[in-house]
């Protein structure tokens, strides 16, 4: 429908700007393989060696080990808190029912700078020392609106009709959740706890202001900002990549059933967590 | 596979099924168990200290020791909004200036691209590009702004391929040029995924009729396609401008002198003068505020 | 969003929200806890906050074998960032940091914060050595009372290109000539002013300024004027030493304001760079290794507290920086590094040279002379700077 010369300059555009996107990690994927110690174009020599520098680097591991950690915790809290309010949310109408959701969106769509500074401040209130905790706490607070949000929309999609029969059948609460409610939503509680953990592990603003270590990012972000160690850095941002594009992908398989306005929601509410912090 | 449940009979069974039953004459018992802990935990910890932070920016901090000084008093939103010394007002001006061309570059860039994807496109390439323009998201945000650090310094791939082309050095690091293209760079998935939704929900017989009645290209896209789809670009802006707004990392990474941003104060004066960054931060949120009333005006709401 | 957001919901929110107002916080002061009266086993780490290289590993490998501390660092490019890292993160260090290597300007402020404790100088048998004017001085000490150990000090000097800056200059109006435009660095730090007071002070004597960092709103305004005519001239502001050494290695920039660890980095990598004591005389530096409140590794950081003003780490210390020891025994140690070190860096007489220096202090309020209380604090400093930076 469109002309020709239209579809070409579209076709042409289109690469371009998916190109544009991924250049720059291409080419601090291939700086991770630089043999020299200055970041200089074009690379003359090529390496493994500051993959075992980096593996070997106390800091590097710690800060790695360390966003596992708050990644895992804080997606299980998000799971938890998460799926009671969505069905709370889904099932009933109550005063404020608009509230709770624009209560859990205040996180990501606030810039992460207040959230960290306020958590900051009321922990230095509270007198709470900064730990792995207080990073979790943070995390979670827009870890939340992902898995909400996913399971919302899944349990749109399911028939309350099923519920009702379940009982009907005899079925207490327990058994019904089991053997009717969670086949329903569980991928959706992978896919937003996928989601989740992407989001933590690659979470830098909220975690300065709450941290009492250094997760990976942080680590990325001191080194960055003091020129130090730059090889090393190169590596980690090669392995950041893998480690947080596999999760993405894996919980957008599960989400996608050939139903790409899901897709686009699903990601788009996660995506939008990920950096309005 | 048939469950029969009443076979898992026992005291357990028996216990739950009072439990149940009490739910279920107690719909909003129910409802309280689901929804306390989190909204609790929320209210608790979230919203009470959101709360305190911006009533410190009604308050001082004591120079010396950054202490808060619980006196109400408007003495920092007069620091921030005086004309005498219009420091704050200009960085404040400036952080929109930029947050406005990055919105308005990404929309350019991001049209023809969801534009391909909904209607030119097969299936299989379809996702394919939607994989493409969603995983950059995901990988690492602070590598993505470095990744242009590297590219634009003077030793980078840009300057030796213009160095080829017989042109002298970019001086693009460390200016505002820089933080521009890193800010369009990293949000311009969030710009695709609405305005891709939009053009999708646009009817392609819409398109066609506009051609039958005699327009070409150009008057289809402005008076047919264009209306139908603001919406999403206004949606998508809502992404591009707020997180603009509130970012600190990037002037920090790509900037220079006179690339000072919001966001940079209110991060460097978070420790030392709280009430002061609480006050600032007023700023962004207040902005976007009003440009979220005005997005859910133009409808921007409804096509994310 | 599909739901539409109604205003009473915001209402809502907004009324929790003022609840939480009303609840609200306040950074509460810390109480000096009793002093240790023995350093106990080393906990394995030690996480510090320094000035780049005051845990160089020339000197600081040796400690880590010995007592199996392992360090790690964050360097900082100015006093108010290391206040920020300290005090911020809850407040002593933030139970992440241990030792901080702070200025006069950030000392005392960390001490009246809560964000440091008291040392017991009795577990640091070198202290008795150290100079009378470092041993209790007024930036460390309050009320008898040590916050740490002094640990090394120096001025901030005026840095130059020899091949490329004719003649060679004498004064620091050089960093305020447009004949260098475009090729001045000067570093991004508020207390920069004071160096703009120190040149005023000589320059336009009818300003009256008396102290660089106590000046009255016309004395302000005027330095404030004079830095944002030199904005225009500059190549950058630089934060770390790195970025700074980096522009004259490229030859980006030729003239500026530096520490002497970047003129001796240079000098060692052969860029013909020479750093010199201007004619107005300069600002330094008094540092002091501070023992944060809620510090994780108490005893590593008393190990280092012993270790690091010995002679010999001392003597290495200052030929890294490029600074003068508080240990007048290192004097020795230094000329075996590098000969006539110890009179280079006027160890041997430091009484006169430190007179000469004009050490960060925090601006405040109280002017200190002619009986005024109407000079600008270090808020006003800092927004000054925003304005001049920004």
């Amino acid at each position: 429908m469109e002309t020709r010369g239209t579809r070409a300059g579209l076709t042409v555009w289109t690469v371009v700007v998916v190109a544009f996107l991924w250049l720059p990690l291409v080419v601090i994927g291939l700086y991770a393989f630089n043999r020299s110690q200055i970041q200089s174009w074009p690379i003359r020599g090529w390496t493994f060696h500051w993959f075992s520098v980096a593996w070997h680097d106390e800091q590097a591991r710690a800060a790695l080990w360390l966003s596992v950690r708050v990644g895992l915790l804080a997606t299980g809290v998000a799971l938890v808190l998460g799926t009671m309010a969505a069905f709370a949310v889904h099932r009933f109408r109550f005063f404020g029912r608009e509230s709770v959701s624009l209560l859990f969106l205040l996180p990501i769509a606030l810039p992460g700078i207040i959230t960290g500074m306020a958590l900051n401040s009321a922990f230095s209130f509270a007198g709470v020392q900064l730990t792995i905790w207080t990073v979790v706490i943070g995390h979670a607070t827009f870890c939340v609106v992902v898995v909400y949000n996913n399971v919302v929309a899944r349990l749109r999609r399911t028939s309350p009709s099923l519920i009702e029969a379940s009982m009907d059948l005899g079925a207490d609460g327990w058994q019904t959740f089991r053997y009717v409610t969670w086949p329903l939503i569980s991928t959706a509680l992978v896919a937003g706890g996928l989601l989740a953990f992407a989001l933590s592990f690659d979470e830098v603003v909220v975690t300065t202001f709450t941290a009492g270590g250094a997760t990976l990012p942080i680590f990325i972000l001191n080194n960055l900002r003091q020129g130090q160690q730059l090889p090393i850095v190169n590596v980690i941002a090669f392995v950041v990549i893998l480690l947080t594009v596999i999760p993405v992908w894996v919980s957008q398989r599960l989400t996608s059933d050939g139903d790409s306005p899901a897709v686009t929601r699903a990601a788009a509410a996660a995506a939008q967590s990920a950096q309005l912090r | 596979m048939a469950i029969d449940v009443a076979r898992e009979a026992g005291p357990l069974r028996e216990a739950r099924l009072r439990v149940s039953a009490a739910f279920w004459r107690r719909p909003r018992l129910k409802l309280l168990a689901l929804l306390v802990p989190p909204v609790a935990a929320f209210v608790g910890v979230y919203a009470t200290s959101l709360g305190a932070l911006l009533a410190s920016s009604f308050w001082t901090s004591d120079a010396f020791t950054a202490q808060i000084v619980h006196s109400w008093s408007l003495g920092q939103f007069r620091t921030i909004f005086s004309f005498h010394d219009p420091t704050y007002l200009r960085i404040a001006a400036r952080t929109v200036e930029i947050a406005a061309a990055v919105t308005v570059t990404d929309a350019l860039l991001a049209f023809p691209l969801a534009y391909y994807m909904a209607r030119i496109a097969t299936r299989r390439q379809r996702s394919l590009l939607f994989v493409l323009v969603l995983l950059p998201l995901w990988s690492s945000y602070l590598v993505r702004i470095y990744s242009w650090t590297t590219i634009l310094s003077k030793t980078g791939p840009l300057n030796w391929i213009v160095n080829g082309l017989g042109l002298p050095d970019t001086h693009l690091a460390y200016t505002n040029w820089a933080m521009w293209i890193v800010f369009s760079y990293v949000w311009l998935p969030f710009m695709v995924l609405p305005i891709y939704t939009a053009i999708e929900r646009v009817p392609g017989s819409f398109l066609e009729a506009s051609a039958d009645l005699g327009a070409r290209g150009g008057r289809t896209f402005r008076s047919v396609l264009l209306p139908l789809v603001f919406p999403g670009v206004v949606a998508g802006s809502i992404f591009t401008f707020s997180l603009t707004l509130g970012d600190y990392i990037t002037p920090a990474l790509v900037g220079g002198s006179s690339s000072t941003l919001i966001g940079s104060i209110v991060a460097e004066q978070s420790a030392s003068n709280l009430a002061f960054a609480a006050a600032f931060a007023t700023v962004p949120i207040a902005v976007m505020a009003v440009y979220l009333a005005i997005a859910r005006r133009l409808g921007a709401f409804e096509a994310l | 969003m599909r739901k539409r957001i109604r205003g009473r919901h915001l209402v809502f929110v907004a009324l929790v929200a003022l609840v939480g107002a009303l609840v609200a916080p306040t950074v509460g002061v810390s109480k000096s806890s009793g002093l240790p009266t023995s350093i106990g086993k080393g906990e394995g780490a030690l996480s510090v906050v320094e000035w780049a290289a005051y845990t160089d590993k020339s000197f600081a490998t040796k400690f880590e074998k010995q007592t199996g501390c392992k360090i790690t660092r964050k360097d900082a490019g100015s006093s108010n960032e290391m206040f920020n890292i300290i005090h911020g993160g809850g407040g002593g260090g933030g139970g992440q940091y241990d030792l901080v290597s702070a200025s006069g300007d950030a000392s005392l402020r960390l001490i009246y914060a809560g964000d440091v404790v008291p040392v017991n100088v009795k577990l640091i048998p070198s202290w008795k050595d150290f100079l009378p004017a470092f041993k209790s001085p007024p930036n460390n000490t309050v009320k008898g009372l040590h916050y740490g150990i002094s640990i090394a000090w120096g001025p901030n000097t005026l840095i130059y290109n020899t091949k490329k800056v004719k003649p060679a200059p004498t004064s620091w109006a050089a960093i305020y000539d447009p004949k260098y435009k475009g090729l001045i660095t000067v570093p991004n730090n508020p207390i920069q002013m004071a160096d703009a007071a120190l040149y005023l002070q000589k320059s336009q004597p009818a300003l009256g300024i008396k102290d660089p960092y106590e000046l009255t709103k016309p004395q302000f305004d005027a330095v404030v004027s004079l830095l944002k005519k030199q904005k225009s001239l500059l190549k950058r502001y630089w934060v770390y030493p790195a970025d700074n050494i980096k522009d004259y290695t490229t030859g980006d920039s030729v003239i500026g304001a530096t520490w002497p660890y970047q003129t001796l980095s240079l000098q060692g990598a052969k860029v013909p760079v020479k750093e010199i004591i201007p004619k107005e005389g300069v600002t330094g530096w008094s540092d002091t290794w501070m023992l944060t409140k809620r510090a994780p590794h108490p005893n590593c950081a008393y190990l280092w507290m012993k270790y690091a003003p010995t002679p010999q780490v001392q003597a290495k210390q200052a030929n890294v920086f490029g600074e003068t020891p508080v240990n007048p025994k290192a004097c020795s140690f230094m000329n075996k590094i590098v000969k006539g070190s110890c009179a280079g860096y006027h160890l041997n007489a430091p009484a006169s040279y430190a007179k000469s220096i004009r050490f960060w202090k925090t601006p405040i309020a109280d002017c200190g002379w002619g009986g005024r209380k109407d000079c600008m604090d270090i808020q006003a400093w800092n927004n000054a700077w925003a304005g001049i930076t920004g």
